[in-house]
């Protein structure tokens, strides 16, 4: 019994059944271990690898000159908010940011379907969670760190964007929002 | 006669070191209060994010979350383990404790902490949730009282080794093989030390820095070093939860392992790899490469799973091969029919093989995957995986050998033995709904540690889910409270025995 030692000798060979289920167990094992390099050669969703090193201050100097630069402006000639968040549409192509800092996300990105996107996601402040709805991407936005989503939108439409990592007692506050068009 | 300071045990014909005896009834004591404190908060929390009833305000939400966490996670389980590493070392290779005074520095240690954490959580000064990520700062005092929790429990683990150390020198066992269940938890200790050496090296600065001594705590770096302490610690709970698996089997049908070499050597493939495998949380990280990633969730992670796997076919399989030497060979399956279901011990093994089995391995491979960790990360389906594993693997495996650690080492016949017979199958289908609801509520994106998916505490940019979510809420409310009910069952029949069991002699 395994709770008194075993006998003398215990390494005996496997037995046959044990053998087999060895085998399932590695094959199956391989089959899921190199699904993960495989789709990420051939796959087209991989989470990003890019992130620079950037100060908090830095890239708030960043964020706001791109959102200055490309504010969608309305037909009155004054730039778009929605609930006071500017709206901003970069440039296809181009370099894009993401602001996290507790309790919301600054600023709306407009993007246009089928152009790719270099989207710069930090938090000024605590650890925030980067969660689009209704697709359900996940990715982390950590003060210090500028990390580099490369997007291309391929459906168009209204998403949500929710914190999904605690940032303190306004957690649940921090929604914001994307437009594809 | 026995020995001093012995007394041999009738059941198992082991001798019984008293001072460790008195260790082993301490630390399971002291885990089974930590439990029903963590299951209040599991019960207020739970009520709250059931939307039907949304309980409590935010503040408190966050608060009993992170006590929940706490008591959960560490205390309790590891106050079982430490009481069945005593067991596992002194009772079961019959050997005197090595220095039951260190004993009792390590369990006041622990306790101390424990109670030091749980005072700062409830006095609102720590809101910082069990992962405690800065730049969130709490109280100075709350990473004191881990550390000192950590402290404590590295201790107890040293005197584990001890005292294996000991009843090698006095050739208390023969032929110098350890049972396979004291090594399941050799292997279990040998992970606790890195992991717990991980807990000091990251909190120890981080209480510098909440003391002002240390400027800045690099939000990436305190999370590498963190899951090395957050997720091993899961695989302390894995490799003991084996153990008991091993245990319960050898008490309630006299299971004896398939092949020892097969059995000792998954044992060794968890030390080696599965302490890398932690990288999982970091995978849609900035900072590391995509190399970096594949290699230690991919590669180092699956020698991990081959260790579960083999343990998978050989805890049923050695119970099967045990109760068809007792006879029942008629079919395929009259061995399982026949199978002690009477013994709660039994029937919660069984619960802890088949969700940890079905629900909580599986699972954690699935989300280990890169590319669907992103799908994955944060959502509920990582809160419903990691509630297979701890509360429907560990959990109620250790539950299932509180059934024998109550007669065997209380010395009390079970009070309400009814009650307890029930009790496992309660837990498990509860805590079977609770994970399946949760990981499919998370599919959708439901987020974890949230305390208003409804309505965003009335934020402008609230949106609605797929309102499919509220069936798996749903289902989520009703299964909290069942698993609760097995929860305050457990308490209840432990307490009661304690308080009025029959001694037995």
């Amino acid at each position: 019994m395994s709770i008194y030692p075993p006998d003398k000798v215990w390494w005996k060979p496997i037995d046959r059944e044990e053998k087999i289920w060895l085998v399932i167990a590695l094959i199956w094992l391989s089959f899921t271990f190199f699904l993960m390099p495989v789709l990420h050669v051939y796959g087209r969703q991989n989470p990003p690898a890019l992130s620079y090193r950037v100060t908090p201050e830095r890239f708030e100097a960043l964020s706001n000159e791109f959102i200055e630069k490309y504010r969608v402006l309305g037909s009155d000639g004054q730039p778009v908010a929605i609930n006071g968040v500017p709206v901003v549409h970069p440039q296809p192509g181009g370099d894009a940011y993401i602001v996290a800092r507790a309790w919301s996300w600054q600023p709306i990105l407009e993007l246009e379907k089928g152009k790719p996107y270099r989207i710069h996601l930090s938090s000024l402040d605590f650890q925030h969670g980067f969660s689009i709805y209704p697709l359900n991407m996940n990715f982390m936005a950590i003060p210090g760190e500028d990390y580099i989503l490369r997007i291309t939108p391929t459906s168009s439409g209204e998403f949500s964007i929710l914190c999904n990592e605690y940032c303190g007692i306004g957690h649940h506050t921090m929604v914001g929002k994307l437009i594809v068009r | 006669m026995a020995e001093q300071g012995f007394r041999t045990c009738s059941v198992t014909g082991l001798k019984v070191h008293l001072p460790a005896e008195r260790l082993i009834k301490a630390n399971a004591v002291t885990a089974i209060i930590f439990i029903a404190i963590g299951g209040a908060a599991a019960l207020l929390a739970a009520l709250t994010r059931w939307p039907a009833v949304h309980l409590l305000g935010p503040e408190w939400f966050y608060r009993v979350l992170t006590a929940h966490g706490f008591d959960m996670l560490i205390v309790w389980i590891i106050f079982f383990e430490i009481a069945a590493l005593y067991l596992g070392s002194a009772v079961l290779l019959s050997v005197r404790i090595a220095a039951p005074l260190v004993g009792w520095v390590a369990y006041i240690l622990m306790l101390g902490g424990a109670v030091l954490v749980n005072i700062m959580v409830l006095a609102g000064k720590s809101d910082v949730l069990f992962t405690s990520y800065p730049p969130l700062m709490a109280h100075p005092l709350f990473y004191l009282g881990v550390i000192l929790f950590a402290v404590g429990a590295l201790i107890g683990v040293a005197l584990f080794f001890a005292t294996l150390y000991k009843a090698r020198k006095e050739k208390t066992y023969t032929h110098q093989s350890f049972p396979l269940v004291t090594f399941g938890l050799f292997a279990a200790a040998c992970i606790a030390v890195t992991t717990l050496l991980h807990g000091a090296g990251i909190y120890i600065p981080t209480l510098l820095w909440s003391l002002g001594i240390i400027h800045d705590i690099d939000p990436s770096a305190y999370r590498l070093v963190w899951w090395g302490l957050g997720h091993s610690s899961q695989q302390i709970n894995v490799t003991a939860m084996i153990s008991v698996w091993y245990l319960i089997g050898a008490l309630s049908v006299g299971m004896k392992p398939i092949n020892e070499k097969l059995c000792r050597t998954a044992f060794v493939l968890y030390i080696l790899f599965i302490d890398v495998a932690s990288e999982h949380h970091l995978l849609v990280d900035p900072v590391f490469g995509n190399a970096h990633k594949i290699w230690n969730t991919g590669y180092v992670m699956h020698l991990a799973v081959l260790a579960s796997m083999i343990h998978a076919l050989a805890v049923p399989a050695g119970i099967e091969v045990a109760l068809r030497k007792q006879g029942y060979t008629k079919g395929l399956f009259e061995w399982f029919k026949m199978a002690p279901w009477g013994n709660p011990a039994f029937s919660a093994t069984v619960w802890s093989i088949f969700i940890f089995g079905f629900l909580a391995g599986i699972t954690g491979v699935v989300f280990g995957n890169e590319q669907i960790n992103m799908t994955a990360h944060n959502t509920w389906r990582i809160t419903g995986h990691f509630h297979a594993t701890v509360v429907g693997g560990t959990t109620i495996a250790f539950m299932g050998v509180t059934y024998y650690i109550l007669p065997l080492i209380f010395r009390r016949q079970i009070w309400a033995l009814s009650l307890a017979r029930i009790q496992p199958w309660l837990y498990g289908i509860g805590i079977t709904m609770l994970s399946a609801s949760m990981m499919l509520a998370g599919a959708y994106g439901i987020p974890r540690r949230h305390w208003d998916i409804a309505n965003f505490g009335g934020s402008p940019f609230a949106f609605a889910w797929d309102p499919t979510v509220y069936i798996w809420l749903g289902v989520f409310g009703i299964a909290a409270l069942l698993a609760v009910a097995g929860g305050i069952i457990y308490v209840a029949v432990s307490a009661g025995t304690l308080l009025w069991g029959k001694k037995v002699e």
